[in-house]
């Protein structure tokens, strides 16, 4: 199915647009700038530390998925399974080595820089160790700094854990990222760094939030992906950064006070008909025609745990200029995938309750263990604790081979049936 | 001393009884015992030997337990592994069992650790997070932290905390265990027709499920009838290395079509926790755990599970393969093993590198079929010996 039709954009949207490409450009000069490239991860990322180096990060998953949204994805993916990779492994992994064996152009169309530094950042994901000694083959010679975070396994973060990560932040990643930028690292900087980060979670917070009213003014998935979250990573600590949440925020409170629903690129959203809640990555090769299979009908994703990779700052945590390494510690060992399988059913309970939602929808991803591997566990546990009508859908990261349109929209379908029925027989009882 | 087709015959009956009635037999016989289990690939049971109980080795449920709930619990592109787990779990396999670890090698071992706690499993249900960092003062510390909190949890159960003096006697009886099996594999490796890959197989994972002082009985047992006498027939085989396995186990009928096939298995992952620490553990010092946690970061053997930079893996696969004198390396990986599937790239082009002959394939734990597979073994084991 093709989009016909221009995408409707919002001030913020057109304003990341501009952010972004600047981003790119910087990057795509990096070596002319003297600026040193350090490639990472959006999980547990350590942008503000990256930035207090005057260094430029670069996000592989984000480039993966941005091949997946301009249809370059399938091409990547068979590059790399030419050379070996199965089939059942991440199709993230699959992509991002094919574009880099295909010259590493990068969303732009700009060839992205090569990496001075690999900061593997080894968050809540097994795969991205796993990415990061192919990624070490594919660029010999190019420092890795390994920067384990543990796994929430006791449902909280412990003073042990974060001992741990404070001392590899120290012995290993900072020596790394001073010897690769050649400065001396600047604990007061990172600190004001900080102070801009907590600003900035204070007002994505607010927006993501909003979500709570009835109707809702944003989408919290589909445009928590696509224009709430990503300069949120790239930008954190920023003065930028603050500006462009700022913007948001007015812009959501303007809608507001409109009583508008949620901005789609297909329009707005007249009739908010469902709330959704929803859990897992999008699938990227498809993602206009998925959303608009929501927006056909009238549902309207109210929050997201995917949204919740980059950190859970609606949990409140907050960057600490006060203790910037333990506290970059903390956020890394807070991100939703980081969390336990109870933390997670715990999570989403709590935002089926707290969001008024009328479901919980599972977008199971193949190649994403991380996500994947208990969600029908998940599924029982918030049907039995909520009541709400659960709903399971499968497709893929990046790879079109495994999103099949006609079977989404047909159980998406069965599934608003359901949730519909149940509306009815509610307001009866009422 | 038995017959040697007596004890590979308990040892198949005591790797396959996925009830576990001989460790269960073992904690009723004392009030104070305890059993944990423990999934693949390693860990360290000298800790919960010590502490009077036994670590019982959870392999998954092969093809020899049907999956009807599991399948309920995993979608098809999730490994067979834990659905076999979460079927035995849901039935009275796993009844009795005091705890269960599920150490850190992957994101679906990991999740299922939360499906265990939101089932209640157990008294206590741990993911065992091992360091990817291996300084000692760093990762290692991280890693004794890990360790305590084990025996705290065996404590909480039976009231016991190893002295040093019984933590130093567990370590010596894995040391004896683990230099046991090597020897085995050294024979193997210059006799591979006096025991087969498959009774092999059958030794060292009833070791998992008995205690580790009778695993030793048998391995002398075994190493007697098999150091100085001949058996069995030498075959025109070619030797291989198989290689991703450690985790999702091959059925029998897979190692079975290897050989069959013409291809003597003279190394193999498949147990690998067995032989994870290479070389002894200290097993006469005042700090044992500690002792644990050097074996750990120092002598760990290579892994998929295992953060390489620095150490790369496919340098010592290709050492393995030489030390062995193997023709071949055999790549077989449970469908859907992000670690093993991850790594193959960069294995097979090492073995590349090394002139060393490849090939590929994968499998689920409960696959029936091995017509493709045998021939394609059969095919390799040809061209190397007819062209290599």
């Amino acid at each position: 199915m093709s989009n016909t039709t221009e995408a409707v954009k919002e001030r913020s949207m057109i304003l990341q647009k501009e952010m972004l490409a600047k981003q790119f450009k910087e990057l795509s000069m990096a070596k002319e700038l003297g600026k040193k490239v350090v490639y990472t991860f959006v999980p547990g990322n350590l942008t503000e530390l990256i930035l207090s180096f005057d260094m430029l990060p670069v996000y592989p998953e984000i480039n993966a998925l941005q091949s997946g949204m301009r249809k370059k994805s399938h091409a990547y993916i068979r590059e790399a399974e030419k050379i070996g990779f199965s089939e059942d492994v991440c199709t993230y992994v699959k992509c991002d080595i094919g574009m880099m064996l295909n010259g590493n152009i990068g969303p732009t169309g700009e060839k992205l820089p090569d990496p001075d530094l690999l900061l593997l950042s080894y968050t809540g994901c097994y795969t991205f160790m796993k990415w990061f000694e192919n990624l070490e083959r594919l660029y010999p010679g190019v420092p890795v700094a390994m920067l384990h975070t543990p796994y929430q396994e006791d449902g909280r973060i412990a003073d042990e854990q974060v001992e741990y990560m404070v001392k590899q932040l120290k012995e290993e990643v900072i020596p790394k990222m001073e010897q690769v930028s050649g400065k001396k690292f600047d604990m007061d900087r990172l600190a004001k760094m900080m102070e801009n980060s907590a600003k900035s979670e204070d007002l994505l917070v607010k927006v993501l939030q909003s979500a709570k009213r009835i109707p809702t003014p944003i989408d919290a998935y589909f445009a928590g992906v696509y224009y709430i979250g990503p300069i949120f990573t790239a930008f954190r600590g920023t003065e930028e950064a603050v500006e462009y949440y700022n913007e948001l925020w007015n812009e959501v409170q303007d809608r507001i006070e409109a009583g508008l629903g949620p901005i789609t690129p297909e329009g707005e959203l007249a009739e908010e008909r469902f709330r959704l809640v929803i859990e897992g990555p999008p699938n990227w090769t498809n993602f206009r025609e998925f959303w608009k299979i929501f927006y056909d009908m009238g549902a309207v994703i109210v929050t997201s745990t995917y949204t919740k990779v980059g950190g859970t700052y609606d949990l409140g945590f907050r960057h600490d200029s006060s203790n910037p390494l333990e506290s970059l510690s903390k956020y890394c060992m807070g991100c939703y995938t980081n969390l336990s399988l109870p933390q997670r059913v715990d999570l989403i309970e709590q935002y089926v309750k707290e969001y008024s939602a009328d479901g919980f929808l599972i977008n199971s991803i193949k190649s994403c263990n991380s996500f994947s591997a208990g969600q029908l566990m998940i599924m029982r546990e918030i049907e039995r604790r909520t009541g709400v009508p659960v709903g399971f859908i499968e497709s893929d990261l990046v790879d079109p081979r495994y999103f099949s349109y006609a079977n989404i929209k047909n159980r998406l379908e069965s599934y608003f049936q359901m949730l519909d029925q149940r509306k009815i027989i509610l307001s009866k009882q009422n | 001393m038995q017959n040697l087709e007596n004890i590979i015959n308990l040892c198949e009956e005591k790797a396959f009884d996925l009830h576990f009635s001989h460790a269960k037999k073992w904690k009723a016989e004392d009030a104070s015992r305890v059993i944990v289990g423990y999934l693949p690939i390693y860990f360290p049971r000298e800790i919960v030997h010590a502490a009077n109980g036994m670590a019982v080795g959870i392999m998954g449920a092969g093809d020899r337990k049907q999956i009807i709930k599991g399948d309920a619990y995993y979608q098809s592109y999730i490994c067979h592994l834990p659905r076999g787990v979460i079927e035995m779990a849901l039935d009275d396999n796993l009844d009795d069992f005091d705890g269960f670890i599920f150490p850190a090698i992957c994101d679906c071992i990991r999740n299922l650790s939360g499906m265990f706690r939101i089932s209640k499993k157990g008294k206590f249900s741990r993911y065992f997070d091992y360091p990817q960092n291996f300084k000692r003062d760093i990762g290692g510390n991280f890693y004794l932290e890990e360790l305590l909190k084990i025996l705290d949890d065996i404590k909480a159960i039976n009231n016991v905390k190893p002295s040093k003096e019984d933590l130093n006697r567990s370590i010596k009886l894995y040391n004896k265990n683990r230099r046991l099996i090597e020897r085995l594999y050294d024979v193997r490796q210059e006799y591979p027709w006096r025991l087969s890959a498959v009774e092999t197989y059958y030794i060292l994972r009833a070791g998992l499920s008995i205690t580790v002082e009778e695993h030793n009985k048998i391995l002398e047992d075994v190493l007697e009838h098999i150091e100085n006498n001949e058996r069995g027939e030498q075959m025109d085989n070619i030797r291989v290395v198989v290689s991703g396995s450690f985790c999702e186990q091959p059925p029998i009928g897979l190692i079975k079509s290897i050989e069959l096939a013409g291809c003597y298995i003279i190394d193999d992952d498949f147990m690998l926790g067995s032989r994870w620490i290479i070389g002894d553990v200290d097993e006469d010092t005042e700090h044992p755990v500690d002792a644990l946690v050097r074996a750990y970061i120092e002598r760990s053997t290579f892994s998929s599970a295992v953060y390489d930079v620095g150490n790369p893996k496919g340098k010592r696969l290709v050492d393995l393969v030489k030390r062995r004198d193997a023709d071949g390396v055999i790549f077989s990986a449970a469908s859907f093993c992000d670690p093993a599937l991850l790594d193959r790239p960069e294995l097979q082009k090492s073995c590349d590198n090394a002139g060393i002959p490849h090939i590929n394939f994968q499998y689920h734990e409960n696959t029936g079929q091995f017509k493709v597979i045998k021939e394609q073994a059969g095919t390799f084991s040809d061209s190397i010996k007819l062209w290599a």
